[in-house]
């Protein structure tokens, strides 16, 4: 029971004592509120876990066969007739691509980074974090439409080469934020202690602090490469698409070039039932491919964390 | 509903007690007239496995202000916040033993920490007032959560208490400005006044003037003196003066110990134990 | 690294001219790679300016905005009825799932037990990360029909007996439709306001909380009194982020939303957004003026982005309750 109550100071009143029904209906309402939280976890997370289930169970088969990875797609006919098709040439067209975006975007990005947090009191700071921010969020698509009227229009054609840059697009801003963001928590006296070595600034920064900081900039870096590896919006007009291998290994770079995302965009919109359940199989691939980057990023950190203690 | 006290401990020190004391008889003798407000009676507190406080039992008595001293880490606040049963909110802390305010042993089941909150008031080391509401917001937060709604009344209250807490008229012309606006000491009154419009009976205060300058310490000490005409204060600090300006009690505590306590006079001019001697003296801590 | 720097030192050629030098060219890649960045930005504005000009100067820049034609046959464009079908799809998502979102941030941040919390924020975090394409080939095969089966069509039927004059608000059922879009968008945008949201409220110093129970309060009355009016910048400042992501979302509402170019939208069917038309019109456009007409669209989105990320920092800063302010 509650507390018994004493009045010893006879000139306040008790107006504020929690009555019994009063307690009660706020512990009802504590528990109504507890009870629409789990529903709103539940809420989220199974239509979320659904999805994963639904693409991992239907696509599973198609990747299972060998075919998917060694074959190209060609034309409907070849699924429709049975014969050997698959998705061996978005795989490498996705390699390729993916490659490309990370080589451009990371020492941009990471460049940019240590602008921001090396250089604070550089007069362009304030402007390239609003700048950075703003291309951070802008949607995936107008930086597609900028790779292609960069690179697509002059060149003619579309290219692998216009993909890896709308995708580096996607990933620069990323990589630059987070790179800023760990060099940032490295403290100043690692700096000053190589400086006081005699060590000029860049090889403070190059041998000291990127090092230093090495395992939250690749998180950055992953995370951001998880991020553009998903994104099928800029390269539709960009890598565009392809049914075959290339025989020529430059022509990945030099002329259109099939991509998972893209790919499995154009095989969920097909009318053809076989190359839906190689949509699925994209899928599983595209969902394999950004939750290893995830997860492999998730260790890093919690590394860090441990390294830390 | 009382519960006898059939504990076998064989010492369950009730200090001060007048026999205790060779000096200072006369404050512990009239203070000793005043009602035992809030008992611990070996308290514990566990961090996972380690201990943070040892089997503490102290009495508060009615209208008097006790303060516990020590050197950091020594237990002190992890024994405060023992007292309304703050570590229930932390996880892996577990409390062991009784603290009977007025005759309940606020750890046994079926006592709500909810209702044994608003009759034992806390105020922290940093002013927490809440930034979002207003000074008036504030003053009246724990009033609205039980239900009142009555303007009047409401208003009547934040006067009173912000009276109490000696800031009314500092603030009155502007009771709806955000309450993040006024100074750290106000914020810190403020945060008082809001303990006391709940009608607390006991006041816990953990190191309330550490954030402060001189100039706000001085108000929140006179403050004190005043409030124990109304209220059970219990402060937490560690500055030596302070617990000598304003508490009747000093209990010293060390390494997780209750090592001694006395009234405020004996404890300052002449301690029982060693180690408080060489604490008081600034041999350490 | 100490051993490093150690033979650097010995390698190092201390002359104060060489290493100043060095500094220099240094600061410039760096700083020239920054510029890069800031260039960039400017000519994504720039490049969608230029290459739809030609359609801002038919048909003006209000004139494009507000029209509400957009017929690639008869060479009239207006960018109407994809700004609708972007505002109606992502403010009904954002609305759809802002609650979940902050009922998942509260519970894992104050609720759960710390080994559940560190499971439903991998899984929240992991579930942000989920291709939109993905998504979209799940909702053609598996949402759609499912949604057309057991809720749009006994919905239409019933309104159809009980209540005609609904009808055309709601629209022959199409299964691809404005609904479909927007549960698609409340599914993706949610796990990234909960996790702003979750931030926010881990940064509410634990201070508040304890004030709050110290006066008596409940666990949620701490929540409501301490915890979420002090995250609300925060808070809010993430909802908006999360609906300038529903607006650039692109793939799932384009394979979902059904793809109609022509005003008035129904409920149940089909419409689309600005992001949606760039994706489904982009490859065929032939005309020139088509094209371009599309690059036009994707300035307005760029502009309409811009607007909401500027909001959303401004909400951060004008709300944000910083330990600093107190």
């Amino acid at each position: 029971m509650a507390v018994t109550t004493s009045s010893t100071t006879p000139r306040r009143t008790r107006l504020a004592e929690v009555t019994p029904a009063n307690l009660r209906r706020r512990y009802l309402r504590d528990r109504v509120m507890i009870g629409l939280l789990v529903l709103a976890t539940l809420v989220v997370l199974i239509p979320l876990l659904v999805i994963v289930w639904y693409v991992v169970s239907n696509g599973i088969q198609a990747v299972l066969e060998p075919t998917f990875w060694t074959s190209d797609l060609g034309s409907p006919a070849r699924a429709l007739g049975g014969r050997d098709t698959g998705l061996g040439h978005t795989v490498l067209g996705t390699l390729v691509v993916d490659g490309l975006a990370l080589l451009i975007a990371v020492p941009i990005g990471i460049g940019a980074g240590i602008m921001l947090s090396e250089y604070p009191d550089h007069p362009l700071n304030p402007a390239l974090r609003i700048l950075n921010d703003t291309l951070n969020g802008m949607p995936a698509i107008l930086k597609g439409l900028l790779a292609f009227a960069l690179i697509v229009k002059p060149m003619g054609t579309f290219s692998g080469l216009s993909g890896g840059v709308a995708l580096a697009f996607v990933m620069l801003p990323i990589v630059a934020r987070a790179t800023e963001g760990v060099l940032r928590i490295i403290p100043w006296s690692i700096r000053e202690a190589g400086l006081a070595l005699g060590l000029p600034r860049w090889r403070v920064v190059l041998n000291t602090v990127l090092p230093a900081a090495r395992v939250g900039v690749v998180t950055g870096v992953l995370i951001a490469f998880a991020r553009a590896a998903g994104e099928a919006a800029p390269l539709l007009f960009t890598a565009f698409g392809n049914n075959f291998f290339s025989s020529a290994p430059l022509r990945y770079l030099t002329g259109p070039v099939d991509t998972l995302p893209a790919r499995l965009y154009s095989l969920a919109i097909s009318p053809y039932r076989e190359w839906h359940a190689m949509g699925w199989g994209a899928g599983v691939v595209l969902l394999g491919f950004v939750i290893v980057t995830f997860v492999v990023s998730r260790l890093a950190t919690r590394q860090r964390h441990q390294a830390d203690m | 509903m009382e519960r006898a006290n059939a504990t076998t401990r064989p010492d369950t020190p009730s200090p001060p007690r007048p026999t205790d004391a060779g000096q200072g008889e006369v404050r512990a003798a009239v203070a000793s007239e005043a009602k035992a407000r809030l008992v611990t009676e070996g308290i514990s507190v566990h961090y996972g496995a380690t201990l943070g406080v040892r089997d503490v039992s102290l009495t508060f008595r009615d209208k008097t202000v006790t303060a516990l001293i020590g050197p950091s880490g020594c237990g002190k606040t992890t024994f405060l916040r023992s007292l309304n049963r703050m570590h229930d909110l932390s996880r892996g802390v577990k409390v062991t033993g009784r603290a009977v305010l007025d005759g309940t042993d606020i750890y046994a089941s079926g006592v709500d920490p909810v209702t044994i909150r608003r009759r034992i008031g806390m105020v922290f080391q940093k002013p927490t007032p809440f930034p979002t509401m207003s000074i008036y917001d504030n003053v009246v937060a724990g009033l609205k959560l039980v239900g009142i709604r009555d303007r009047r009344l409401l208003d009547e209250v934040a006067e009173r208490s912000l009276r109490q807490a000696a800031l009314w008229d500092e603030v009155k012309d502007r009771l709806k400005a955000p309450a993040a606006g006024i100074s750290g000491g106000q914020q810190q009154r403020l945060s008082i006044a809001r303990a006391l419009a709940v009608e607390a009976d006991v006041l816990l205060m953990d190191e309330p003037t550490s954030s402060l300058d001189p100039q706000s310490t001085m108000r929140i000490e006179e403050l004190i003196h005043q409030l124990k005409d109304d209220v059970t204060i219990i402060i937490v600090t560690h500055n030596m003066q302070q617990a000598a300006r304003v508490s009747d009690y000093t209990a010293f505590f060390y390494e997780g110990n209750l090592i001694e306590v006395s009234d405020t006079n004996t404890m300052f001019t002449n301690p029982r134990e060693q180690r408080t001697n060489d604490y008081i003296t600034g041999r350490f801590g | 690294m100490q051993r490093s720097a150690t033979s650097a030192i010995i390698r190092a050629p201390t002359k104060a001219i060489y290493r100043r030098l060095g500094d220099n060219a240094f600061q410039t890649v760096v700083v020239g790679l920054g510029i890069t960045i800031m260039l960039l930005a400017v000519v994504l504005a720039w490049v969608l300016l230029r290459d739809g000009w030609e359609p801002l100067r038919i048909f003006g820049f209000l004139g494009f905005l507000t029209g509400t034609t957009w017929d690639p046959v008869q060479n009239d464009y207006g960018t109407w009825p994809f700004i609708v079908g972007t505002l109606i799809t992502s403010i009904a998502g954002l609305a759809l799932s802002f609650f979940p979102a902050l009922g998942v941030a509260i519970f894992t941040a104050e609720y759960a037990p710390r080994w559940l919390a560190s499971i439903i924020d991998t899984i929240v975090d992991l579930l942000a990360a989920i291709p939109s394409v993905v998504v979209g080939i799940w909702g053609i095969f598996v949402l759609v029909p499912f949604l057309q089966n057991n809720v749009y069509l006994p919905i239409y039927f019933w309104t159809f007996e009980q209540a005609p004059q609904l009808l055309p608000i709601l629209g022959p059922p199409a299964g691809y439709n404005l609904v479909t879009a927007t549960i698609v968008l409340a599914l993706m945008i949610v796990p990234y306001t909960a996790a702003l949201a979750r931030d926010s409220i881990r940064l509410v110093p634990r201070s508040q909380r304890e004030a709050a129970r110290a006066l008596g309060a409940t666990r949620w009355e701490v929540m409501r009194m301490a915890v979420i009016p002090y995250a609300r910048g925060g808070i809010v400042a993430g909802a908006i982020l999360s609906f300038g992501r529903a607006i650039g979302e692109t793939m799932a509402v384009a394979m979902l939303v059904g793809n109609s170019n022509t005003l008035p939208f129904t409920l149940f069917g089909p419409a689309a957004t600005m992001p949606s038309v760039i994706v489904n019109e982009f490859r065929e456009a032939v005309e020139n003026l088509h094209l371009a007409s599309l690059m036009t669209v994707g300035f307005y989105l760029f502009l309409i982005s811009l607007v909401v990320n500027l909001i959303a920092a401004w909400m951060q800063r004008r709300y944000t309750v910083g330990g600093r302010a107190l």
